[in-house]
């Protein structure tokens, strides 16, 4: 089967302008709304449930979800699909643990509630380290992806895509803030979700609508092997650690949690995850269709002889059932959603430079807001350049494991901290600061000790550590450590602003002063 | 300690309960489907009927899951907790 895709596309192209003037439109129409800081890092806090909900979707749902495990179902079948529900396990946990609570106690940054009754100063410094260390390897990932990604679709070199992807971006965040990053997140999410749900439709369409002819069909002509599973996990130990990753990581993504303070209050919060988590689990429905679509309908061969990663699954998938039009569209789409979540990613790291670092620990609280909104903007351009010179850099790296790395940092540093910090009196100042600390470089330390870069990167025989994964061993290690130091250095400030915690957690900000 | 504290109190640990026991019941269905994946593969490679077999059932079951639980907790939120916060804020207990 001859593709074109990689050779400039007019539909491709035609799609992806539509696409950057509305969403620099809207960044036009959101700049002149962004007055104040909280326009700035929390859209004014105007969001509704359904608006914030499909925006969590998009801030979630990144090119590796649709292109990567579209490919992996259609290269290795069921296998794929594990990545699909993991992705997924971890809504339930933010809606039980995080949302509510976050809405309530903190403004702009999820520290903010990590530090609520301790000490500001100690538990910024290493809360904004775990959130840039996981800012850092998922916008290198996503960066790096983009560049190939755009490289095959549109047939433009790495570096201009790179470049491109940096300075829309920064231009929605920069101008736009949180409002256009919002609305930028909304748009992708509707167009990746109508797109794979119109993909999926046109293959059922082949089939007489019935999803279980397709597997029949795959099973049939690639052997049953297809609908169970392979090789992928091969070893429990290393599942279970992926697993506890995506799962808890889920709820400690600095970027999915500044979301959660752009909603007037605790029951839109919860509202938006309702709305998040349906939409999320029916797009990974979805990508079982789509997967075991291209599977049949394109075949594994003629998938990886355009890449070898069976990303282009998906691409190649639209233009047998769509044409070259439909291969343009679902080539923006592609796009688009590269573009929106890297945005968001800027705009949080942006968030822990300038509230956390400078504004709370530089000048310990007391910078005037003009000149928090100028730290800001500075931080957005500097997180900016820096995610365009990551990408440059890692050109041509294995970057996949990133993500996964980004999660179980996520899942280490951040969550016992806000859950402990949230749940348990006895959580003390240096407990939060070792459990993060300890939490960021196990993580890191483990990765690098891991066969993931032992072996397949540095090509190394064997490696010291046995787990892909760090996240069945720094998980419970950051929670024990912030329980022990607890214990150790009691805080009797902190205590006893706990019942104060308590108060605003439940009634609400609002109730502080009665 | 005063009433509004006790009622608060009672509020939390009951949220906390609740919350705890749901993320549990989150983590058993999807660490067990990750057990059976990891080492009951012939069994989830039975099909049921063409096309269906057990793991690609059990993995949208998850989701499923998913879904129910949230919808669990938001029921008892939007009634139960909601009601609670408006009783304490408007009377203090």
């Amino acid at each position: 089967m001859s593709s074109s895709l990689g050779s400039p596309n007019v539909a491709a192209i035609f799609f992806f302008f539509l696409f950057v003037s509305a969403t620099l439109a809207i960044t036009y129409w959101a700049a002149r709304r962004t007055r104040s800081l909280e326009h700035f890092y929390a859209a004014g806090r105007s969001v509704t449930g359904l608006q914030n909900g499909l925006a969590l979707a998009g801030d979630y749902m990144s090119a590796a979800s649709f292109l990567g495990i579209a490919g992996l179902v259609a290269l290795s079948g069921f296998d794929g699909l594990i990545y699909s529900i993991g992705f997924l396990v971890g809504w339930p946990v933010v809606m039980f643990l995080i949302a509510e609570p976050l809405r309530n106690l903190g403004r702009y940054t999820f520290s903010d509630v990590v530090a609520y009754r301790l000490r500001q100063t100690p538990v910024r410094i290493a809360a904004a380290i775990g959130t840039l260390a996981v800012v850092t390897f998922y916008l290198i990932a996503q960066m790096v992806g983009a560049g190939n990604l755009i490289k095959l679709l549109f047939g433009i070199p790495y570096e201009w895509a790179i470049v491109i992807v940096g300075a829309v971006m920064m231009a929605y965040v920069l101008f736009g803030g949180m409002l256009a990053t919002t609305w930028v997140q909304i748009v992708k999410a509707v167009l990746l979700l109508g797109g794979a749900f119109m993909l999926a439709m046109m293959v059922l369409l082949r089939l007489s609508m019935n999803p279980l002819a397709l597997f029949a069909t795959a099973s049939e002509r690639f052997g049953a092997q297809v609908l169970a599973p392979g090789q992928l996990v091969a070893d429990p130990l290393d599942a279970l650690s992926l697993g506890i990753a995506l799962m808890l990581g889920t709820a400690g993504l600095p970027h999915i949690l500044m979301r959660f303070y752009t909603v007037p209050d605790a029951k839109t919060a919860r509202s938006s995850v309702s709305y998040a988590t349906a939409f999320i689990g029916f797009f990974y429905l979805l990508t079982f269709i789509l997967g075991f679509g291209a599977m049949v309908i394109v075949g594994p061969d003629a998938i990886k002889a355009v890449d070898k990663g069976g990303n282009m699954a998906a691409p190649l998938l639209a233009e047998a059932v769509g044409g070259e039009g439909f291969l343009g569209f679902i080539a923006a789409v592609a796009f688009a959603t590269i573009l929106a979540v890297v945005a968001g990613l800027t705009l949080s790291g942006a968030a822990a430079l300038s509230h956390d670092l400078w504004v709370n620990v530089v000048r310990a609280g007391k910078a005037p807001e003009h000149e928090q909104f100028v730290v800001a903007r500075v931080a957005a351009v500097v997180g900016g350049l820096v995610s365009v010179a990551l990408g440059i850099v890692f050109k041509g790296q294995n970057v996949a494991y990133m993500v996964g790395l980004a999660f179980a940092i996520a899942a280490s540093a951040n969550f016992p901290a806000l859950v402990l910090s949230v749940f348990w009196r006895p959580f003390t100042t240096r407990g939060a600061q070792a459990s993060m600390l300890v939490g960021t470089f196990s993580a890191l330390v483990l990765i690098f000790l891991s066969p993931t870069i032992q072996i397949s990167v540095l090509g190394h025989a064997t490696a010291p550590f046995p787990l892909r994964n760090p996240g069945l061993v720094t998980i419970p290690l950051s929670f024990l450590v912030g329980m022990v130091v607890s214990l150790l250095t009691k805080e009797s400030d902190a205590a006893a602003r706990f019942d104060v915690m308590q108060h605003r957690l439940h009634l609400g900000p609002e109730a502080d002063q009665v | 300690m005063s009433e509004k504290q006790r009622a608060l109190e009672v509020l939390a640990a009951a949220q906390w309960k609740l919350a705890l026991r749901l993320t549990a019941a989150m983590m058993a269905v999807y660490f067990g489907f990750i057990l059976l994946v990891a080492w009951a593969k012939p069994l989830l490679g039975r099909q049921l009927v063409p096309g269906l077999s057990l793991g690609i059932l059990l993995g949208a079951l998850v989701i499923v899951t998913a879904w129910i639980l949230i919808w669990i907790y938001v029921r008892w939120a939007n009634s139960h907790y909601d009601a609670t916060v408006t009783r304490i804020r408007e009377t203090g207990r």
